[in-house]
């Protein structure tokens, strides 16, 4: 008896903390959307307390698909070009010589501890029309008159790669590290050649980091508004910015908490695919 | 080899654990002397590891006591104890170097600082780690972490020291070493040990007395002798060294002899104490199995040879009885082989067989008693 | 594959790959920390060097405010994050109870979906409560999101822990208290560090959670500079923004120096 009730306790004294702060902040909240998501919204900007369906029916308005759309797509982009990008710079990082590798992999990681905003705030200056970008274009001669970059959708994507490609890369930099070199000797020594070494060994056994990466590059994409205002100057309305607007300027919670919701949805089916092909432990 | 003095430090009375609904000690009685090295022998799953973790307190019995110097040590943490452990995976702070590794349970007991030192350097010299104070258990080899484990463990004079398959991660060569080395320091610190172990090898050269567990049993204590020599269950025999195991049953009785018949023969042993028709089991060590050509008395027990296997100093002949059942002996390699495929008569020497009741006949025996403490006679029952 | 891999040398191609995403990774940030020195108010063409901006910077009351919240909310987040995530981690290697396995996978929750819609939940929740945005809800919010980082992280550390080592010092003579502050807790502490490192990299690079729960009194840097950006930016917050960078850096570079020295002891 004595037993049982120290180690309940014990439970208490350590879970506990976690279990109350999870349940206040983290549950009770996203019920709090669900909950609001069927309410209806009043002249003043709140909440009436009617039940309606309506707010899940304007997902069906082609303004909003649209919004979607071109959502789904750039995050697509995004996570299509960080793979193709950052899958060589893994594997050039994992396979550097041993005195190298850890002082490339922090190098890797140090911009990934800067706040991302200073840093796109940093490409902002940098894409400017009277930018240093044109400048240099200018001086080399490429072009005699001030490119259009910023505030173009080609900019968001850049901004978006740009804060993410840290991301993709390192669970893929962790799966090629494990990868047991006399695999490829094997695959050698039976003769596969270097490109069949990489589709038929290495890619395969590289698939639980490609697909962590793309996960953590796909899902993050998808609410990164901030992005898209401070490069894209809102001129293409993906759905960050406009579940941000429902709760600043519009004042429509109930479309916000809609969407939000929807963005929960693709979360969940993507990790739903992703957990039949990795574990959730790869993603930390 | 059992010291004299016969003061009992450890005792079990009727220690009983299980871990959810599976049992795996079973009302384990068992008494340990001052002083004594005591192994507890058994395959893995045995209940030994349980046991000796019972007695260092990081398990309690489901039901049962245990005494340490008399005192029932139920309300006891591991702790408050006066016995210490050495653990089978060393268990060292990867935090601390040797010196403080040793030094741990002293600064608990808040000895003096001087002291410490002086009793930790001591300890160091006595396991010869001289010159390693400073370093880490991830820069040692497997047998120095051993002696740091070791050291940690008797630097606290404990009563009794218990040690968990202490030698398992050591290879063969280092595990002999340190087999002479412990039971050297056991006899030098006059303190007991209870040594677990599933290497029986191992049992048989280092123990005073062996206690024997399966399945959760003891199955018999006993000198390293005693165990080898006159295994009480089918189980120990078969568990310690080598055996050949004949099922049979006794058919005569003749005053201080009975004739075993088996399936592939019959022999006439010297034993008494059996009923008429009892099952038992024979037991011959194959060293102590014969072969001959020519008949033996007190034998018909016939089987043919099938094959000679060298192992360096000695053969090992292995013959298949009618029923199948192989037999294995052996013989000095200088000894003449008998050719394969020969048919021979299979005896042993008087004394070099024992006699075994079956675990059913050990059941019937105890209802026996057990009726007749109640002033019964079979009839009544049966 | 002509030679075994063991040998590894920089291939020229693999160099330049390498450096061009490197060149990527760190061009907007020296383009910020170049301009923190420019005599130019304007952030487009490098006209002199100076450090009048990081004298400057002192006097923008506002600015230097939306500083220090961000260092306060990073440093009380981190600490409350490391306390409450250790002590979970340590429960649930501890010990065996009914919802564990439903504690465990909630925690990867905030990790998993989108700071966003945490965000605006966080902000309908306190709004609801008639909370008004205050550093508290900002701390709170942090919190949030970073502990299960340390849960996870401290937990992976325990994982790899012998049990036997914590028993050992019970059967030396340490008492349960004892064996945790003797024991546990120095084994633990490299997992502790880096997850409160993670912790804290968290909060300073947190927009979008701090958007929403952060009211006017407490704005932090980021969200500063993310209203300042139309109308353009003076330099004296990319001086402020330099500082935070080489700060960040800096504390980040030490913690996993001392983490290494840590792990390579045991």
């Amino acid at each position: 008896m004595i037993k049982s009730f120290r180690k309940r306790l014990g439970i208490l004294g350590t879970v506990g903390p976690t279990v109350l702060w999870l349940a206040a902040f983290l549950m009770i909240p996203l019920i709090y959307v669900i909950g609001i998501s069927f309410l209806t919204k009043n002249v003043y900007g709140g909440v009436d307390f009617t039940f309606t369906l309506s707010n899940y029916a304007s997902l069906f308005q082609s303004e909003y698909a649209k919004v979607f759309l071109d959502s789904l797509w750039l995050s697509l982009e995004t996570t299509v070009i960080c793979l193709l990008v950052g899958y060589p710079f893994a594997y050039i990082i994992a396979n550097a010589p041993k005195k190298w590798k850890p002082f490339l992999v922090l190098l890797l990681m140090l911009p990934f501890w800067t706040n991302s905003l200073i840093r796109t705030y940093g490409w902002n200056t940098l894409l400017r029309t009277e930018g240093i970008i044109n400048h240099f274009l200018q001086w080399v001669g490429l072009t005699d008159h001030p490119l259009e970059m910023l505030y173009t959708d080609g900019a968001v994507l850049l901004g978006m790669v740009y804060a993410l490609l840290p991301f993709t890369v390192l669970p893929i930099h962790t799966s090629i590290e494990k990868l047991d070199p006399s695999l490829l000797e094997a695959a050698g020594d039976l003769g596969a050649g270097r490109v069949h070494v990489f589709t038929r060994v290495i890619l395969p056994l590289t698939m639980p980091g490609i697909f962590a990466g793309s996960i953590q590059t796909f899902i993050p994409s998808l609410g990164f508004f901030f992005i898209s205002d401070m490069m894209g100057g809102a001129k293409t309305m993906y759905i960050g910015n406009l579940i941000k607007n429902q709760f600043l300027s519009a004042r429509n919670w109930p479309l916000g908490a809609v969407l939000s919701i929807v963005l929960i949805v693709i979360t969940l089916i993507l990790m739903r695919l992703y957990t039949k092909v990795g574990s959730l432990e790869d993603m930390a | 080899m059992k010291q004299t003095r016969d003061k009992v430090i450890i005792s079990l009375k009727d220690v009983d654990k299980s871990f959810e609904d599976e049992r795996v000690v079973k009302r384990l009685n068992l008494e340990i002397e001052e002083g004594e090295f005591l192994t507890m022998l058994g395959p893995s799953g045995c209940g030994k590891t349980t046991t000796l973790r019972m007695i260092a307190g990081f398990e309690y019995p489901t039901s049962g006591q245990i005494f340490l110097e008399g005192m029932d040590v139920e309300s006891k943490k591991p702790n408050e104890r006066d016995v210490n452990t050495v653990f089978q995976n060393y268990a060292l702070f990867p935090h601390m170097n040797v010196f403080d590794n040793i030094a741990f349970g002293l600064v608990e007991k808040k000895v003096k600082k001087d002291e410490i030192r002086r009793r930790v350097e001591e300890m160091i010299k006595l396991v010869r780690l001289d010159g390693l104070e400073k370093r880490m258990p991830s820069q040692m080899s497997g047998g120095q972490k051993q002696r740091v484990a070791i050291a940690r463990a008797l630097v606290n004079r404990p009563r009794v020291l218990l040690l968990d398959e202490p030698l398992g991660a050591l290879d063969l060569k280092l595990r002999k070493q340190m087999q002479v080395e412990l039971k050297h320091l056991q006899r030098r610190l006059g303190i007991t040990f209870i040594y677990v172990t599933h290497d029986q090898e191992e049992a048989l050269t280092m123990s005073d007395r062996i206690a024997v567990m399966n399945q959760g049993n003891l199955e018999q204590v006993g000198t390293p002798e005693e165990i080898y020599n006159h295994p009480k269950t089918k189980f120990v025999a078969d568990f310690i060294g080598e055996s050949n195991i004949i099922e049979g049953y006794i058919e005569e009785m003749d005053g201080d002899s009975i004739q075993v018949t088996m399936e592939s023969g019959k022999a006439r042993i010297h034993e008494t104490g059996y009923r008429l028709e009892e099952m038992v089991y024979l037991c011959v060590r194959p060293e102590n199995l014969k072969l001959a050509t020519d008949s033996v008395e007190g034998f018909r027990f016939r089987g043919q040879v099938r094959e000679h296997i060298f192992v360096g100093s000695i053969n090992k002949t292995m013959v298949e009885l009618p029923n199948g059942q192989m037999l294995k002996a052996e013989t000095p390699a200088e000894d003449e082989l008998i050719p394969v495929g020969t048919v021979v008569n299979v005896y042993w020497n008087p004394g070099k067989v024992v006699v075994m009741r079956t675990a059913e006949e050990q059941i019937y025996n105890v209802i026996e008693q057990s009726v007749e403490i109640e002033g019964m006679t079979n009839d009544q029952i049966f | 594959m002509k030679k075994r891999r063991k040998v590894r040398e920089f291939k020229p191609g693999s160099v330049f790959y390498a450096c061009l995403i490197y060149l990527f990774l760190y061009l907007p940030i020296f383009v910020v920390i170049a301009f923190s020195f420019n005599t130019s108010k304007m952030n487009i063409t490098f006209e002199g060097f100076t450090f009048e901006w990081y004298g400057k910077m002192f006097e923008n009351r506002q600015l230097m405010q939306s500083f220090f919240n961000t260092v306060i909310v990073a440093g009380v987040s981190t600490v409350i994050s490391v306390i409450i995530g250790t002590l979970c981690a340590l429960g649930l290697y501890k010990f065996e109870f009914k919802l564990k396995n439903a504690l465990s996978s909630s925690l990867y929750i905030p990790i998993v979906i989108p700071e966003l819609v945490f965000a605006i939940a966080l902000l309908i929740f306190f709004t609801s409560l008639n909370i008004s945005m205050n550093m508290a809800t900002l701390i709170i919010s942090h919190v949030t999101f970073s502990m299960p980082f340390v849960v996870i992280t401290v937990r992976a550390r325990l994982a790899g822990f012998d049990r036997s080592i914590e028993e050992a010092a019970r059967d030396l003579g340490a008492n349960e208290f004892r064996t945790f502050m003797r024991v546990t807790l120095p084994m633990i502490s490299p997992g502790v560090l880096s997850g409160g490192m993670l912790a804290l990299t968290m909060s300073l690079d947190d927009v979008v959670v701090s958007f929403f729960t952060a009211g006017p009194e407490s704005t932090t840097l980021p969200l500063k500079i993310l209203g300042m950006v139309r109308k353009g930016v003076s330099p004296d917050v990319n001086a402020l923004s330099t500082l935070m960078i080489v700060g960040t850096i800096v504390i980040l570079l030490t913690s996993t120096m001392i983490q290494g020295r840590l792990e390579k002891k045991m």
